[in-house]
């Protein structure tokens, strides 16, 4: 594509039908505790990697 | 639903359910304003008429083609299947827990959550016996999982320090025993810290997290001892002898901003100053009352400032000098799944905290709400119907998420933050959404910048 240049490869539905492992962190054990950003959690599900 | 901006000279478009992030010239990112959940087969009249007096024709022609073609693949204007998977959204094993093993601490910060370390319950230390029953608690919940976090946390839970080793020491005495890998991390506000406990954190803590909240200044006007003084000076020399033995392990200097930092840019550009490339700084969630509190006014100042330091970030980057902020992390590939996403922070379902008493709440943040107290683990209480509450609060069940353009990246958000500023965990804390939403398109607009100069 000439106009349009994609970022990813938005795999997020793929992602729905391998995951829900519940092996990946909670989010506010990483560096929040008090606003939640789930997105930036690194998936640990060994399927995956 | 899809979710367009322009930042920094470019436009970009987020398809929310497909999680596709794309860059659009002039002429599709137009068209976009005439469409409306679908690209047709035929351009629509009106749009070719009115972007006519704009550009040629082969470009609106070629503009339109990708637009198809997204379409068509699948990554623009795709349909939210992901009431399919509702079904993955039931009640979970517990796997994360907050120890609260100190409600106490040596310093008052006045923003304090905590009620300045007691939570409003009084001061207290936690028992060996609490935690170790904690331990047990965690493993016999957490059926299905391997790997279990414990955050020591408090109050300043190097109050506690020996407990915690003893702690420690009896987890990992059952790790093999039931399968199970712990993984422990400490958020402390860094004055107990000695050549002896950092060797040991370093050694045995997965993260820490270190309170600090930026420039001397800043820090000291809020995180202050007894007498008012400020802990600056006492903790920064510590926190970077921590970092310089600290390895590749995981650790973030994590502070707040307030009505009187609204140039948090600054603060964490003084973090990274100091050695720190691990950095947090998270606004101030507090009645609005309060001299310090964010307002609805504070917003535009805000925003302008996360685009500030996403300015300084892509500058740095660029040079070499790179620094990370936690929350312009973003992984547009390999970021958390759907389910994880659809579940959200899990708290009062996979994530628990636990008092010194004993007593379980749904997270850090609930501690103290007689309301939201699940049971309490020396007596062998536990409320389950509550903790099947909390794993139906997702973004499906918040009136607010389900047509959020961002409800795939915060996930619905901070549940106790609705609670204590709505008054109901199915409501969205509106402050806290606008905030995180002007991150995300930072975050974005910074992988853009990023892939034009292939950084």
């Amino acid at each position: 594509m000439k106009q349009i240049k994609t970022l990813n490869q938005a795999n997020l539905k793929q992602s729905a039908v391998k995951g829900g492992c519940g092996e990946c962190q909670a989010s506010c054990q990483s560096a929040c505790k008090t606003s939640c950003t789930v997105a930036n959690q690194k998936c640990e599900n060994e399927n995956n990697q | 639903m899809i979710h367009k901006y322009t930042l920094n000279g470019f436009h970009i478009v987020l398809d929310t359910n497909s999680g596709a992030v794309h860059i659009f010239d002039d002429a599709p990112y137009d068209m976009l304003d005439y469409l409306e959940d679908e690209v047709p087969q035929q351009a629509p009249k009106q749009m070719m008429d009115d972007l006519g007096k704009k550009y040629d024709k082969a470009t609106l022609d070629e503009a339109y083609n990708e637009l198809k073609e997204l379409y068509e693949n699948g990554q623009l204007y795709s349909e939210d299947g992901y009431h399919n998977f509702s079904a993955m959204l039931k009640e979970a094993p517990v796997k994360s827990m907050c120890l609260n093993v100190a409600h106490d601490c040596n310093l008052r910060c006045e923003y304090c959550f905590a009620a300045k370390g007691d939570f409003g319950c009084g001061r207290k230390l936690m028992p060996l016996e609490v935690g170790k029953k904690a331990i047990d608690f965690l493993i016999e919940h957490s059926k299905g999982r391997r790997n279990l976090e414990l955050d020591f946390f408090g109050g300043e839970p190097l109050m506690n320090f020996q407990v915690v080793k003893e702690i420690v020491e009896y987890a990992r005495s059952q790790e093999e025993k039931h399968n199970k890998k712990f993984r422990f991390t400490m958020t402390t506000n860094g004055l107990l810290l000695t050549d002896d406990v950092i060797e040991y954190l370093n050694k045995e803590m997965y993260n820490v997290v270190l309170s600090l909240d930026g420039r001397k200044e800043i820090n000291d006007m809020l995180r202050v001892h007894a007498d008012g003084s400020g802990c600056y000076d006492a903790i920064v020399p510590k926190y970077q002898k921590l970092i310089a033995t600290r390895g590749d392990k995981d650790y973030y200097v994590r502070g707040t901003f307030t009505k009187h930092n609204l140039d948090f840019a600054k603060d964490a550009v003084h973090m990274a100053e100091l050695g720190f490339d691990q950095v947090s700084v998270e606004p101030v969630v507090s009645d609005p009352k309060l001299p310090y509190s964010l307002q609805e006014e504070d917003l535009p100042a805000a925003f302008a400032e996360y685009e500030n330091l996403a300015n300084i970030l892509i500058d740095r980057k660029k040079k070499g000098e790179g620094f990370n902020f936690f929350h312009f992390m973003i992984d547009l590939d390999q970021g958390p799944c759907a389910i994880k996403r659809l579940r959200g922070c899990g708290c009062g379902n996979e994530y628990v905290c636990i008092t010194p008493e004993g007593d379980i709440y749904p997270c850090h943040q609930f501690v103290g709400e007689e309301k939201w107290k699940m049971g309490n683990i020396m007596e062998d209480t536990f409320n389950i119907p509550m903790k099947q509450e909390f794993a139906l609060t997702n973004v499906y069940s918040k009136e607010d998420c389900k047509d959020c353009w961002a409800k795939f990246y915060c996930s619905g958000g901070c549940a106790a933050n609705s609670w204590q500023y709505e008054g109901d965990i199915l409501k969205s804390h509106k402050l806290s959404c606008d905030l995180e939403k002007k991150r995300l398109e930072c975050a974005i607009m910074m992988k853009a910048a990023m892939a034009e100069t292939n950084i």
